[in-house]
């Protein structure tokens, strides 16, 4: 198996919906908590394995606003688990699950600088790096209804822009979704293959903001206009 | 990169002390007869030891949970770190060895010049591992190329060598052979040096286009979705201003490589022969102290495109 996400970068709206999902059910699950310094004082910061950032992407008015939700590729060239001296960073053989095991890890940063992606961040207060676990305990648990062992993130999407599956298989949601609409890697040139993909918005005309009056007459006024112009 | 003062401490003085060990071990092995005797190569052996160690134990201040440092040994198969980390401990019997070898004086001639051997080898890979604990990151492309290894191993040496040429002037005020060969380590890795400041010189890594998947049109941050800093502004945001950085680019020319060539050159005649070595040695520290910062402080990580940069 090659568990992994799509991210649809055409319905996405930013709600940042996903990171608080992900927060609420990481902090209190195999690799919580995800510390946070100054929760109500003025500068408020802390872990998150889930991140929301905003781009212009084009120039107007052809210019679109697209939110860019980004959490651990998972990748199948996981450098971060290659550079990792003490064994704490794994990547399982059975689903391609990359994780950190917080027993062993001794807080170095190394792996955070191998990954591209900012996918790692360290727990200044346990003094251990964290990361997107792909709700690797809510996906196998048997305790929950079927349709509900995804991902926090991909359940709480209110618009429906994250799928999870098994890219192993040419069936799966997330296989054919990514081949229809051309699932593409972030930094492919760097070689880490990750695994989740993106779905970029479907190209659209621009529509324009302002529509001009448009008749007969006009037409002609403006041709008579311009003849006298000249 | 945030530049840590441990990390910085911990590459420029256990670089200088394996390379001040290697540089004994092939001097006393290379030339019969020499002023040091035994008591001066175990002198120094044990000047390198000291500053080896105490940059390991500098490099541990970096760690955040430093209780499970013992298993940083566990990857050597694909791991730099754990490599650097394995070969720096094994290095302490083999230079145990070659030093109880000196005192003891045993073994015949040709065991003494396997065990140098051994002990110069050991401590040069140890000085190119650390190097390749940098140059192995596939997202830092100022990092990531052969000049950086080649970079540790030469300032490595070259300080080593400094260091090197004030023990002997203690037991010997003449050693012009010493002092020449000391001169072009300090010039081969000022040229080094210098290379590397042109090879990294503009942005030429991932664009925010290909972090994004958006190759065809323009892309610009409008929000970075934070409102305080995060691990990851901490860590890999560090920016210090271009013009800083190319006064301190000068500054490391100065320290690390010019004062030093010069009071080699001229001021051998002209003052006692330990204040050159001692100039030297201290200029030549804090040249590579900066240039050690700097290294950390030019470095773009590819995170920084997610962050608004155009390039890195
Ligand atoms: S995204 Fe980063 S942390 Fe996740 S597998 Fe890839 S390199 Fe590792
Ligand atoms: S911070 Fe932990 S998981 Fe990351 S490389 Fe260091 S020991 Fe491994
Ligand atoms: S898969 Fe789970 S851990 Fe990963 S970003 Fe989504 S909610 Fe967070």
């Amino acid at each position: 198996m090659k568990l992994g996400l799509v991210i649809d970068l055409d319905t996405c709206v930013g709600c940042n919906a996903c990171a608080v999902a992900c927060k609420q059910w990481n902090t209190s699950g195999t690799t919580g908590p995800l510390t946070d310094f100054e929760p109500y004082g003025k500068d408020p910061t802390g872990v998150w394995f889930n991140r929301i950032r905003n781009y212009e992407v084009g120039d107007y008015p052809n210019s679109k606003t697209v939110h860019f939700p980004m959490s651990c590729m998972h990748c199948d060239d996981a450098a971060c688990v290659t550079v990792c001296p003490t064994g704490a960073s794994y990547k399982r053989e059975e689903d391609g699950i990359v994780l950190v095991d917080q027993d062993k890890c001794m807080g170095c940063n190394y792996c955070a600088w191998a990954c591209p992606y900012g996918a790692r961040e360290l727990d200044r207060e346990d003094g251990v790096m964290k990361k997107c676990t792909l709700c690797v305990d809510r996906i196998y648990d048997e305790n929950l209804p079927e349709d509900e062992r995804k991902p926090a993130c991909v359940m709480t999407c209110p618009s429906h822009a994250r799928y999870f599956g098994d890219f192993d298989d040419p069936n799966s949601e997330v296989s054919i979704i990514s081949r229809e609409r051309n699932g593409e890697q972030l930094m492919p040139e760097l070689g880490y293959e990750p695994v989740n993909k993106y779905l970029r918005p479907r190209e659209k005309k621009n529509v324009d903001t302002y529509v001009n009056e448009t008749n007969s007459i006009k037409a002609v006024k403006d041709w008579v206009n311009r003849l006298v112009a000249r | 990169m945030h530049p840590a003062l441990s990390v910085i401490f911990f590459t420029v003085t256990s670089g200088a002390g394996y390379g001040l060990f290697a540089i004994t071990c092939l001097y006393n092995s290379i030339s019969q007869s020499h002023p040091l005797g035994d008591e001066g190569v175990l002198l120094s052996c044990a000047i390198a030891l000291g500053l080896i160690t105490f940059g390991l134990i500098s490099s541990t201040f970096h760690l955040a949970n430093p209780k499970n440092a013992w298993r940083a040994f566990s990857r050597v198969r694909t791991s730099w770190l754990a490599r650097e980390g394995l070969l720096a401990i094994l290095f302490y019997p083999i230079a145990a060895l070659y030093m109880v070898t000196i005192w003891k004086g045993i073994g015949g001639y040709n065991w003494l010049a396997v065990i140098s051997m051994l002990s110069a080898l050991w401590a040069i890979t140890t000085i190119f591992s650390t190097g390749m604990i940098y140059a192995c990151l596939k997202t830092i492309r100022q990092w990531h190329n052969a000049l950086t290894p080649i970079n540790y191993i030469l300032l490595g040496a070259m300080l080593g060598g400094l260091i090197f040429l004030f023990i002997v002037s203690m037991y010997e005020p003449v050693i012009t052979g010493l002092v020449v060969t000391s001169t072009y380590l300090i010039i081969i890795a000022a040229i080094a040096k210098i290379v590397y400041f042109f090879w990294i010189g503009t942005p030429a890594g991932p664009t925010i286009n290909t972090a994004t998947s958006f190759t065809r049109s323009m892309v610009r941050l409008l929000d970075v979705g934070h409102t305080a800093g995060t691990f990851l502004t901490e860590e890999f945001g560090y920016q210090v201003a271009r013009a800083r950085l190319i006064a301190l680019r000068w500054l490391v020319l100065l320290f690390a490589f010019a004062i030093p060539a010069l009071v080699l050159w001229v001021g051998v005649g002209l003052m006692p022969i330990s204040v050159v070595f001692a100039i030297a040695v201290i200029s030549g520290f804090i040249g590579v102290m900066i240039e050690r910062w700097l290294f950390f402080a030019e470095a773009r990580h590819v995170v920084n495109l997610y962050h608004g940069t155009q390039q890195c």
